[in-house]
């Protein structure tokens, strides 16, 4: 069996052991009720085998949910650490131990939570607002989803077999070499983002590929819903970027597995390259993430102020500019390197020239509100915690890139400061206004407001207390990553921080009990017309949640803001007559691939070849089995869709 | 706006077909290929004065053989396309002689590929020796390991086709296989100039 041994199981170890157990049973608890309640064949035909982008979708923001929990548990030990373990308390997580959580909250919170609470938004939403009926390729799109969980998966396996890394979460060389980390927990983290690292790919040509080629008749460029746009330059981003990622950890991992010497410091290895490398990676994936949730806000602000988004067409300039000067700033990560003072200069002005797209964003926000009939809804209050937030969090990112400046803040608690203050306040707040704007599109009911709005502000303090007395420490000192440190005059923030990581745990609590209450009310709060913010865009023309093809009738788009044109004008939704439509059909293609990658990569991990190998042929003979079958569609007929349609505007009216 | 049959979707005429969006599709998934090669040539660029006092490219490339490769190479990508032609024009006998002929070749610049490398193993020259070998083994395995896929898929697609006939999803693959057999090519002429030529 390779390297793998009793020994792995880490019973020697309290804490980790309680949280492998707890996680452990969890999982064998709720196998036990979707079997004891007969749920397996519901779920394997209605979502482990489903191709139906909105599925998906919902099953992307599922995991991200799920992750988000497990990396604030990470977070929260490394508060609570930090808080007690100051002058000579070492508090209670070793420095190994320390090391691993650090590492795993990084690597969840990014690669885990907002990467698939992005892609799973865009999943659901961008084919509903392009006015088509699925993604370009439904099956592929189930295989990048399964492989995106199979990385978790191992991830969080390794918090019960061996352990994982500690080398943070971009794995730095020489360190994550095998002279220095000999363990199985860089493999863990190599192998878990290799295999998502595909899925996501193969997700974003997918999405590339559904916006540029499959729109609703009418629908042209400047007609797409400004959300669209921001995902077709988070897509072709993620097209861009994320080979980089692979052939990056495919070297490490041959330094690793082989003996090579990309990254090592003997045979001529060079490290400084696999900083170019990741980093080449790393700002473009900043970027994947911070324009969906963009995209997002302005829907929720157009929505909510009742006006069009006020220059549309700047917008979407700004968007590409973005997308187009991402790639131009890699080297602010690491000015300290010693490329010299004009690559240093260099890298400084093109950071300082991004935040010159992202301002303008921030004005047409402004604008779009000014004058608006404002209606304080939840998704609206996160994009208004969010302007403030993100603007802060802006700045001193520009600050940062003043090279002389980020010499003394390099690797500082301020950093630290600056990247959550960009991440919580933008990508997850984005996360958070979608998840409550699209929630009634994907289940047909609203979610409760009372508890919407605490959970709203328990984040918004939550993170202002959690993050801005690390500001403060950064400015005096303190580096990031200490398991414990002798200056006393540290503590008092440390605890502030750590209060506020209590209020956003309160924020969590709050949106798991909004989903709860929500569920249970859920009757009292239908959302009958399919539009219950009086919406815009074409998702909203269609019934909540929507039926499996979406629309009946392809949508025939006449302007920008297409429903929002429809309703005024009155057109009709409903027709006298409709033509038949074909639906792929269910694909076990994702599941089985996913499972033979799971299988792979933890014989990778473990050394245990046989296995590995086995894995790599049923992956290969189930890409070959199904791609021999001809795929039969599913045909839907008129008469069932006017039917449907019929039933759906009668209880409208009713309701 | 009236509607076309010639309108596409960046004219607002609907959904593009199948045929458009399958190949579309994988021109993208082609261009991400070719940007993971790309980080491999910008890392052999950085590392290939790397020897660690071992040889040099100039002490171990041999010339001849990589022409001949590239020969092969070239040939297979004008016996696929021919191929394709004749698929297209329903003369499968043509397509079969075609495709055996291009896996021919394929085989033929792997096994030239693989003796080479074999050779540099024996003379104590391997992938583990120093950071230029390192590089230059990823780089031109990377490309070796396309042609290995790239071989499989002939295979399963002549065989596909003689047991389902030319039909649309076969042809939709087939054409997506061109491309890819193609874009193996472009990565080639690239490796041979800067990888072979640049070593001298």
């Amino acid at each position: 069996m390779g390297k793998l041994t009793w020994s792995a199981i880490p019973l020697g170890q309290p804490i980790q052991m309680a949280a492998s157990l707890t996680v452990t049973l969890f999982i064998l608890a709720t196998l036990a009720l979707v079997t004891w309640k007969g749920w397996w064949p519901y779920l394997w035909r209605e979502w482990l085998t489903s191709v139906d982008h909105k599925r998906i979708g919902i099953m992307y923001v599922l995991l991200a949910l799920v992750l988000l929990n497990r990396g604030f548990i990470d977070a929260i030990m490394m508060r609570s650490q930090q808080a007690i373990a100051a002058g000579g308390a070492q508090g209670y997580l070793p420095p190994e131990r320390y090391d691993q959580i650090f590492s795993a909250h990084g690597t969840i919170m990014i690669f885990f939570m907002a990467m698939p609470f992005m892609v799973g938004l865009m999943n659901f939403v961008v084919p509903l607002q392009l006015g088509v009926r699925d993604v370009a390729f439904p099956v592929l799109n189930a295989v990048s989803f399964w492989l995106t969980a199979s990385g978790a998966l191992l991830v969080n396996l390794s918090l019960v077999v061996g352990e994982f890394a500690r080398t943070g979460w971009l794995a730095y060389p020489p360190l994550s070499e095998l002279q220095f980390s000999p363990g199985v927990g860089v493999d863990y983290y190599l192998w878990a983002l290799q295999i998502s690292g595909v899925g996501t790919l193969l997700a974003g040509i997918n999405l590339v590929t559904t916006i540029l080629k499959t729109r609703a008749p009418g629908m042209l460029y400047m007609r797409m819903p400004i959300f669209c746009w921001t995902a077709l330059a988070s897509n072709l981003l993620i097209c861009a970027a994320f080979p980089i990622l692979t052939a990056t950890f495919g070297m490490l991992l041959l330094d690793r597995y082989v003996g090579m010497h990309f990254f090592t410091n003997a045979g001529g290895g060079n490290a400084m390259l696999y900083f170019n490398l990741i980093w080449a990676w790393g700002h473009p994936e900043v970027y994947i993430l911070i324009l969906p949730a963009f995209g997002i806000f302005s829907e929720v602000i157009a929505t909510f102020a009742e006006k069009q988004l006020f220059g549309y067409r700047s917008m979407v300039l700004a968007t590409m500019a973005i997308f187009i000067l991402s790639f131009m700033v890699w080297l602010h990560h690491f000015f300290t390197m010693g490329a010299g003072a004009n690559v240093n200069a260099f890298f400084g002005l093109m950071t300082m020239i991004i935040a010159v797209p992202t301002g303008v964003k921030v004005f047409n926000w402004l604008f779009t509100l000014y004058r608006g009939r404002i209606r304080f809804e939840v998704p609206l209050m996160w994009a208004l915690g969010f302007m403030v937030t993100f603007v802060v969090g802006g700045m001193t990112g520009v600050l940062m890139a003043v090279p002389p400046a980020d010499f003394m803040l390099h690797n500082s608690l301020f950093l630290v400061a600056h990247f959550h203050n960009v991440i919580i306040g933008g990508v997850l707040f984005g996360g958070m206004a979608g998840y409550n704007y699209w929630f009634p599109k994907a289940f047909g009911f609203t979610l409760d407001r009372r508890l919407g709005k605490v959970s709203f502000w328990c984040w918004l303090i939550g993170f202002y207390l959690a993050f801005m007395p690390l500001y403060v420490l950064g400015l005096m000192g303190m580096t990031r990553r200490m398991q414990h440190y002798a200056d006393r005059s540290w503590q008092p923030y440390l605890i502030v921080a750590e209060v506020g990581a209590l209020v956003i745990l309160c924020g969590i609590i709050a949106t798991v009990a909004q989903l709860i209450v929500s569920i249970r009310t859920r009757e009292s709060r239908r959302d009958r017309d399919g539009d219950p913010w009086n919406g815009r865009t074409l998702e909203w023309s269609t019934a909540s949640p929507p039926p499996a093809y979406n629309f009946a009738a392809m949508p025939q788009v006449e302007a920008l803001d297409a429903f929002w044109d429809m309703k005024q004008r009155g057109a009709s939704r409903l027709r006298d007559a409709y033509e038949s439509i074909e639906m792929p059909s269910n694909s076990a293609n994702g599941f089985v691939t996913a499972f033979f990658a799971v299988v792979t990569g933890f014989a990778m991990i473990w050394h245990i070849w046989w296995m590995a190998i086995m894995g790599l042929v049923c992956a290969l003979a189930t890409l070959l089995a199904f791609g021999w079958i001809e795929r039969v569609d599913d045909e839907v007929s008129g008469d069932e869709l006017a039917r449907v349609e019929q039933a759906r505007f009668r209880q409208a009216e009713s309701g | 706006m009236s509607a076309s049959a010639q309108m596409t979707a960046a004219d607002g005429a609907g959904p593009a077909p199948v045929r458009i969006v399958v190949a579309y599709g994988f021109w993208i998934f082609l261009l991400s290929d070719i940007i993971m090669f790309s980080a491999l040539f910008a890392t052999y660029a950085v590392l290939r004065g790397q020897t660690d006092g071992g040889p040099t490219g100039r002490d171990l490339f041999d010339l001849h053989s990589a022409a001949v490769e590239t020969v092969c190479l070239l040939c297979s990508s004008y016996t696929c396309g021919l191929g394709l032609l004749a698929v297209e024009r329903h003369r499968i006998n043509l397509f079969y002689w075609a495709f055996a002929l291009t896996f021919t070749l394929g085989a033929t610049f792997l096994g030239l590929e693989i003796a080479e490398f074999a050779r540099m193993l024996a003379a104590g020259a391997g992938p583990s020796r120093s950071a230029f070998l390192s590089a230059f083994f990823s780089l031109v395995g990377l490309h070796g390991v396309h042609i290995t896929v790239g071989l499989v898929w002939i295979v399963f697609i002549t065989a596909q086709l003689a047991v389902r006939g030319p039909r649309e999803f076969v042809l939709r693959r087939l054409r997506c296989f061109s491309l890819f057999w193609h874009a193996l090519d472009i990565i080639w002429i690239a490796l041979l100039s800067l990888v072979y030529l640049g070593a001298q």
